[in-house]
């Protein structure tokens, strides 16, 4: 048997989340699964195939380019991967929208229940996964012939290009159903380093009282080459676009440093920064929950303290 | 056009939940239930398109035991029609009720069927998807907002780097994610009208689905806790940590 990853890519380059997804698929090969083959599907993708091929540990490549494509359909991807599949004992995604959208559809095709967001593999049939926003560890057992699984990006280190050298074979295209139409797309253009793989996260909550207040955020994040993140209650205040949160039903981040401002601390907020190595909470409220799980906390008014961080920053990297 | 939706009763999403010291899974005896707060924006949004004239049915179904009517009682007070309630005691896995769903979809002949984008008690976030694909439909989900045209949804999706749209084909599967609407409260006089509307009762059987689970759950454990850290006076000391404790800027 062998493993399958299915690649979300940009066209040019793999996504980050495919490559901590490869190195799940690693892992898999450890535990005796078998050797690990990487699918790029898309329309004008040979740049991301050769990202593929040039991963350590990536023993082959398959190429799908057509316009049915280009969008990462799920409805086109599932008849892409469903005759595939029976070659396969793990068919895995990362778990991001791409996968989470993707996945699912084609596990009931092939009659699999899936396994999401696992953040570590047990053996080749055994995996844990967070359950209710990662209050609890699920581990679980499954038996299907090909198991379908969705990849925490979080949990897994990003395979590094290089070392590698996998044939890129071209594999036919499915075509297309009709049953969905891409439309347009509205993406966040940002200079920024992208949320869910920055290296420092300054995420703002209710706590930041308007959009404009962000600002003092971006501040800081430009002295730190840090993404700008947000909590739920920011989102739905209108402060910013939902594409900013992190929390069980946004984004799942693990930065180095996690930087929480006017952030109460739901449970919800939790589960989706609570792996970050180092956390820091701004919070006027002494008693606010986010004060657990920090490793370092101020306790006053942000519109006092950011200011003085941006200060505080400035001055160290001049000294 | 009927719209099915299908709703999931779950631990209120307030409620920090206990993992059993057993380890055979969380605490559910005496805990507070309540709609997946992602099922009340699908209801709400199907409640909508009955009322702009875009609907004339909206049917809704959940799969569980007795107590699932509780849940769908509260769908039909917001303004659902009616409801089926498919009556089980067996836990359920997504596949399973994407079956039973599908089976309900191939009595109903739904245009439309919506579904939260996710469940809040495990997290899987595949249901819709799996049904879509069980039935041939298209798939819209994590939708943030829905437009009928025709034989046709529009729909804009919540993608992880912004916004997408789609024209989906009807009939199709539509996913909710949480900007798409805000759910109503129930009124009263609705909560009394809701007592009256059907609920009925199919067995997983007689929709002839085999719901038999196909993972087996080893063992649920509690995260390991994160310790609460220092609090610092200021933020010339947080950066002093942060260079020279932490080690992270």
């Amino acid at each position: 048997m062998a493993v399958l990853v299915v690649a979300e890519h940009s066209g040019a380059g793999l996504a980050p989340a495919t490559l901590s997804t490869i190195t799940c698929a690693r892992a898999l090969e450890q535990a005796g699964a078998g050797e690990v083959t990487v699918l790029v599907a898309g329309a004008g993708c040979r740049g991301a195939a050769a990202e593929a091929a040039s991963i350590e540990g990536v023993a082959k490549v398959l190429l799908a380019e057509d316009g049915a494509y280009a969008h990462a359909s799920a409805e086109a991807l599932a008849a892409l991967v469903e005759p595939l599949a029976p070659g396969y004992g793990h068919i895995l995604y990362p778990a991001s929208t791409f996968g989470k959208n993707a996945a699912p559809r084609l596990a009931a095709l092939i009659d699999s229940q899936q396994i999401s967001d696992i953040q570590e593999v047990v053996n080749a049939e055994t995996f844990v996964r967070p359950i209710y926003a990662g209050n609890a560890l699920a581990t679980v057992r499954s038996k299907d012939p090909v198991k379908v699984i969705t990849v925490r990006a979080t949990a897994f280190e990003k395979a590094a290009a290089g070392g590698g050298g996998a044939p890129i074979e071209e594999t036919a295209a499915a075509g297309d159903d009709g049953l969905s139409a891409f439309v347009g797309a509205e993406l966040s253009a940002s200079e920024r380093p992208e949320l869910t793989s920055a290296r420092v996260v300054i995420s703002g909550g209710r706590g930041m009282q308007g959009g404009e207040n962000f600002k003092l955020l971006e501040e800081i994040a430009d002295r730190l080459n840090a993404a700008v993140g947000a909590s739920r209650a920011a989102v739905d205040s209108g402060f910013v676009p939902n594409d900013f949160q992190v929390g069980q039903t946004g984004k799942i981040v693990a930065p180095e440093l996690y930087i929480a401002v006017g952030i109460s601390g739901a449970i919800q907020h939790l589960a989706g920064m609570k792996d970050s190595k180092v956390i820091v909470a701004i919070n006027k409220d002494e008693d606010a929950p986010i004060f657990q799980v920090a490793d370092y906390g101020i306790v006053g008014d942000l519109f006092k303290v950011l200011p003085e961080l941006k200060a505080a920053l400035d001055e160290a990297k001049g000294g | 056009m009927k719209v099915l939706v299908a709703i999931k009763r779950v631990i209120d999403a307030n409620i920090k939940v206990r993992v059993r010291h057993d380890g055979s899974g969380v605490e559910t005896a005496n805990v507070k239930m309540a709609m997946n707060p992602f099922c009340e924006i699908a209801v709400e949004e199907a409640v909508r398109l009955a009322e702009a004239g875009a609907a004339e049915e909206v049917v809704l179904v959940s799969a569980g035991p007795k107590q699932a009517q509780e849940t769908l009682r509260t769908g039909l007070a917001m303004g659902a029609d009616r409801a089926i309630h498919i009556v089980t005691q067996e836990p359920l896995e997504p596949l399973a009720v994407a079956k039973l769903l599908a089976a309900v979809a191939e009595r109903e002949k739904p245009g439309l069927i919506l579904l939260g984008k996710q469940a809040i008690d495990d997290d899987c976030n595949q249901t819709g998807q799996m049904l879509a694909a069980l039935l041939g439909w298209a798939q819209g989900t994590f939708a943030s907002k829905l437009a009928i045209e025709g034989e046709t949804a529009r729909v804009t999706r919540e993608v992880d780097g912004g916004l997408e749209t789609v024209a989906l084909r009807l009939p199709a599967v539509v996913t909710t994610d949480l900007r798409l609407n805000e759910p109503r409260y129930a009124s009263l006089p609705n909560i009394m009208k809701a007592k009256k509307k059907a609920i009925d009762a199919v067995t997983a059987e007689a929709l002839g689905v085999d719901i038999a689970p196909r993972l087996e759950v080893l063992k649920v454990a509690e995260p390991p806790a994160r310790e609460a850290g220092i609090k610092l006076e200021t933020a010339k000391e947080l950066v002093d940590k942060l260079i020279n404790e932490a080690g992270v800027i």
